[in-house]
C-alpha cells in the first residue's frame, strides 16, 4: 500500500555496482527483516492456523474431548458454498460495507474541508469531538448509541416523543442506526488524514486555480482530489477492510444479529459458527473466505488505479 | 533466487501437511489439600440473596478447612456462558474447580470432556441417595454422573390478581382462555401487555408445542405446528406487539411482569424474588400453565442447574466436599428461601411443600409430567443457532408463515443432529 520509491539511478553508483554482488541483492530483504519479525508472528501465524483449521473437522470434541482431528480437505468450504444463509449474509455484508465506505468517506471528506475553512475555535471543537469519537472503544460507543435509541428510556425517543418505538425491529432501520454508529467511529481517521493532505497542498497551486477562475467546488474536485489520490487510496482501502470486517457494533447493538438473524454480517456469522456452534473448522473457512475477498478487492482497486495511469 | 523461492514454498507446504491443529492436553487434575478453590456460579437478575447464602457456605467450609480460600466468580447465563466454559475446558489454567451449569448444556460439556465423573462420590454420600432418579438422569450421560442436580426450575403462569379482579376475569384454565383473557386485558388496559411472551423465550414456547403433542425433533409435524401457532398468536398487536416482544428473552418477560407492565407471564418459581422486588409484589398469584384441553396442564420444561467438579481441578476432594456442602439439604433449603430455587433432594422439597403454599402450582405441574430437551450435544447447537427463536420471530414478524418457519426450523434441527 505504501508508496514504493525507486532509488534515483545515480550513474556513478551504477558503474561501481555492476556486476551486482549477492550482498546488494540481499539488502532489501535485510531492510524488510524488522517488519517481518513483527508481522510474521502476529499475522502470519494466525492466518496459517486459520487456513489449517479450515481444512479439518475441528469441533469441541476434537479440541478438548480427546477425539482425533480429521483432515477433510475442502468439505468445510463445500458446506458453506451450499448454504443459503451464507450467501444471504455475504450479500448483505457487501451491501452494508459498501454503503459504510461511501458514507464514511463523504462525511470524513466534507468535515476535512470544513476544518480547513473553519476558524480556530470551531476547528478545535470539531477536532476534539472527532478525536473523542475515534478514541471511544467500539464496545462503549455501541452501548452508548444503543442507550440513545432505547425503546423506553432512550434520549432520541424522548426528544421525538415516540416512547416505545423499537429502532431495532425493522431490518433496514436497524442497519441504519448501526451504520451511523460505525461511521461515527471511523470518520475521524478519514477526516484527519484528508485534512493533513489538504494542508500539504501548496497554496500557490490553489491560487493559480483561483486566478484561472476555478470555483471552490472545482478546485476541490480538479486540484485537491487529484493531488490527494494516494491518500484517498489508502483511506478507501482501510475503510473497505474495516467496514467489511465489522463485528462489535452489530454484535452488541443487535444482540448478535437482530430479530431472526436479519442483521447478521459475515464476521458475526463466522464467530457464531466457530464459537457458538463449536464448528471451529467451518468458522475458520468463513474467515479464510473473508480474507480472500478482501485481498481480491484491495488488489483490484490498486490495479484499477495503476491502469488509469495514476502513480500511488 | 527462483530456486530459493520454490524451496521456501516447499517447506511451507511440508509444514502445512505435517502438523494438524493441536488439541488441549487431556487434563488430569490433582488432589491438593490447600490453596484456592475456584467456584463459578451463575449470575442472577437479583443476586444479593444468593451471594449471602454462598458466603455462609464459604464461612462454614472455611471453618473446617482453614488453609483453603474459596473464590467465587459469577458468570452470565447468556449464551456467552458457552464460551466461558469452553475456554475453561481448553485452558485448565483458567478453569474453576467447582462450577454451576445448566442441565441443558450437560451433553455438550460431557462430550467436551470437561467435567469429572462423580458417580462414586455421590453414591458414597448419604444425602446423595435423596436425589430422585429422574433428576439424576438429567446429570447423567452414558451412565456417568457429571454433577449433582442443585435445583430445578419449573415455569407456571403468574397473573396479576388486581387486574383480574378489576376486569372480572378468572385464572385461565385452557390456552384459549389464556389468549382471550390476554386480549381483553390489552384492549381494556392498553398500557399493559396481556401476557408477556418473547420471540427469544424458547422455554415459554415449548410447553405450547409439547401440549399440542409436538416435540423439538419434529417441529414440522401438524401437532407441533398447532403449538407454535398457539404461541405466536400471542405475539401480536392485540397482546404483545412484535415491535417490542419479538426480541424479548425469557428474562425480559420476567422484568415486564415484575415491573407491572404485563398482566400475565410464564415465569419460573425461581423468578419469585425478582417479582417480589418489583411493582407487581403482593398483587399476583400463580396457576399451572394450562393446556389446550380444559383442566390439562401444559408440560413444563424441567430445567435446572447442576454443580459439577471440573476434570482439570487440582483440588478434587476439596471440590467434592464443597459441592456436597453447597448441594446438601441445609443449603438447598437456604437457597430456596433466598432465591426460590426448588431443591432436588426429595426430603427437602417435601418439607418445603408442606410449609409454603406458593409451591403448589409448581409441584402440580411437576406431577402432571415435565419434559426435557434432547440430552445430546445437538441441543446446544440448536440453542446457539437460535433455531427456535428464529422460527418464532419469523412468524411473529410475518417474514414467514407457520408452515415455512417450522419447516426451516425442522431442517436446522435435523442438520444439528446430523453433524454433532
Amino acid at each position: 500500500m505504501t508508496a514504493v520509491t525507486t532509488a534515483p539511478a545515480d550513474p556513478e553508483t551504477r558503474v561501481r555496482r555492476s556486476p551486482p554482488r549477492p550482498r546488494g541483492r540481499l539488502r532489501p530483504w535485510l531492510y524488510l527483516l524488522p517488519s517481518a519479525a513483527v508481522l510474521l508472528p502476529l499475522f502470519g501465524y494466525p492466518i496459517y492456523m486459520l487456513g489449517l483449521l479450515s481444512v479439518f473437522d475441528y469441533r469441541q470434541a476434537q479440541v478438548s474431548g480427546g477425539e482425533p482431528t480429521r483432515f477433510i480437505g475442502f468439505d468445510n468450504y463445500a458446506t458453506l458454498l451450499g448454504d443459503q444463509r451464507f450467501w444471504s449474509v455475504l450479500a448483505q455484508t457487501v451491501v452494508f460495507a459498501a454503503a459504510l465506505v461511501i458514507a464514511t468517506l463523504a462525511v470524513g471528506a466534507a468535515l476535512a474541508v470544513v476544518l480547513t475553512k473553519a476558524g480556530r475555535v470551531p476547528r478545535l471543537l470539531l477536532s476534539l469531538a472527532a478525536m473523542a469519537a475515534w478514541a471511544a472503544p467500539a464496545m462503549t460507543g455501541s452501548t452508548v448509541w444503543m442507550f440513545l435509541f432505547d425503546a423506553d428510556l432512550g434520549l432520541v425517543n424522548q426528544l421525538l416523543g415516540i416512547e416505545g418505538y423499537n429502532w431495532f425491529y425493522d431490518k433496514w432501520v436497524t442497519f441504519g442506526i448501526v451504520g451511523a454508529t460505525v461511521v461515527w467511529h471511523s470518520f475521524p481517521f478519514v477526516m484527519v488524514t484528508l485534512y493533513a493532505g489538504i494542508q500539504a497542498v501548496p497554496s500557490s497551486v490553489l491560487e493559480a486555480a483561483a486566478l484561472d477562475g476555478a470555483s471552490a467546488w472545482h478546485s476541490f474536485w480538479r486540484v485537491i482530489v487529484p493531488m490527494l489520490r494516494p491518500l484517498v487510496t489508502i483511506v478507501v482501502i482501510q475503510s473497505i477492510i474495516w467496514d467489511f470486517k465489522i463485528f462489535t457494533q452489530i454484535y452488541v447493538m443487535t444482540n448478535g444479529g437482530g430479530i431472526a438473524g436479519q442483521n447478521s454480517v459475515l464476521n458475526v456469522y463466522a464467530y457464531q459458527t466457530a464459537f457458538g456452534s463449536s464448528e471451529y473448522g467451518l468458522g475458520s473457512a468463513i474467515g479464510v473466505i473473508m480474507t480472500l475477498i478482501l485481498l481480491v478487492v484491495t488488489l483490484l482497486y490498486i490495479r484499477a488505479l495503476y491502469r488509469s495511469g495514476e502513480k500511488l | 533466487m527462483k530456486i530459493l523461492n520454490w524451496a521456501a514454498a516447499g517447506v511451507a507446504l511440508l509444514a502445512l501437511a505435517a502438523c494438524a491443529p493441536s488439541t488441549a492436553p487431556s487434563a488430569s487434575g490433582g488432589d491438593d489439600k490447600s490453596g484456592t478453590l475456584r467456584v463459578w456460579l451463575f449470575d442472577e437478575p437479583n443476586r444479593a440473596p444468593k451471594e449471602k447464602v454462598v458466603a455462609e457456605a464459604i464461612k462454614e467450609f472455611g471453618a473446617a478447612n482453614a488453609d483453603v480460600k474459596v473464590e467465587v466468580t459469577y458468570i452470565p447465563t447468556t449464551p456467552a456462558r458457552h464460551e466461558k466454559f469452553k475456554g475453561a475446558f481448553n485452558d485448565p489454567a483458567s478453569a474453576p474447580d467447582v462450577a454451576e451449569y445448566g442441565n441443558t448444556d450437560l451433553a455438550e460439556y460431557a462430550a467436551a470432556g470437561g467435567f469429572a465423573d462423580l458417580s462414586a462420590d455421590l453414591r458414597s454420600w448419604p444425602e446423595g441417595k435423596d436425589v430422585g432418579a429422574d433428576l439424576l438422569k438429567s446429570a447423567t450421560v452414558d451412565g456417568k454422573v457429571y454433577g449433582l442436580p442443585w435445583f430445578i426450575g419449573i415455569r407456571a403462569l403468574y397473573y396479576r390478581t388486581d387486574v383480574f379482579e378489576e376486569l372480572g376475569l378468572k385464572p385461565p384454565t385452557t390456552i384459549e382462555n389464556l389468549t382471550s383473557a390476554a386480549r381483553e386485558i390489552r384492549k381494556k388496559k392498553p398500557e399493559l401487555y396481556g401476557v408477556a411472551v418473547g420471540g427469544e423465550y424458547t422455554f415459554g414456547a415449548l410447553p405450547f408445542v409439547w401440549d399440542a403433542g409436538g416435540d423439538i425433533e419434529s417441529l414440522d409435524s401438524p401437532e407441533a405446528r398447532k403449538g407454535v401457532q398457539a404461541y405466536t398468536d400471542l405475539l401480536s398487536d392485540d397482546n404483545c406487539p412484535p415491535q417490542t416482544c419479538a426480541s424479548l428473552t425469557g428474562g425480559k418477560t420476567v422484568e415486564l411482569f415484575a415491573s407491572g407492565k404485563a398482566a400475565m407471564g410464564i415465569l419460573g418459581n425461581f423468578s419469585r424474588s425478582a417479582v417480589d422486588a418489583g411493582a407487581a409484589a403482593g398483587k399476583y398469584a400463580v396457576v399451572p400453565l394450562p393446556g389446550a384441553k380444559e383442566g390439562a396442564i401444559a408440560p413444563a420444561f424441567s430445567g435446572g442447574n447442576n454443580l459439577g467438579v471440573m476434570k482439570s481441578s487440582k483440588h478434587r476432594s476439596l471440590a467434592v466436599k464443597f459441592l456436597q456442602l453447597l448441594g446438601g439439604k441445609a443449603y438447598q433449603t437456604k437457597m430456596y428461601e433466598a432465591m426460590g430455587n426448588l431443591p432436588t433432594l426429595t426430603s427437602a422439597r417435601d418439607e418445603l411443600a408442606a410449609k409454603d403454599s406458593f409451591l403448589k402450582p409448581f409441584l402440580d405441574t411437576v406431577a402432571a409430567g415435565t419434559r426435557f430437551v434432547p440430552i445430546d450435544p445437538a441441543w446446544v447447537k440448536i440453542d446457539n443457532q437460535k433455531v427456535i427463536p428464529t422460527m418464532l420471530q419469523k412468524i411473529a414478524t410475518k417474514q414467514a408463515t407457520v408452515e415455512q418457519a417450522t419447516a426451516e426450523a425442522a431442517a436446522a434441527v435435523k442438520a444439528a443432529f446430523g453433524r454433532s
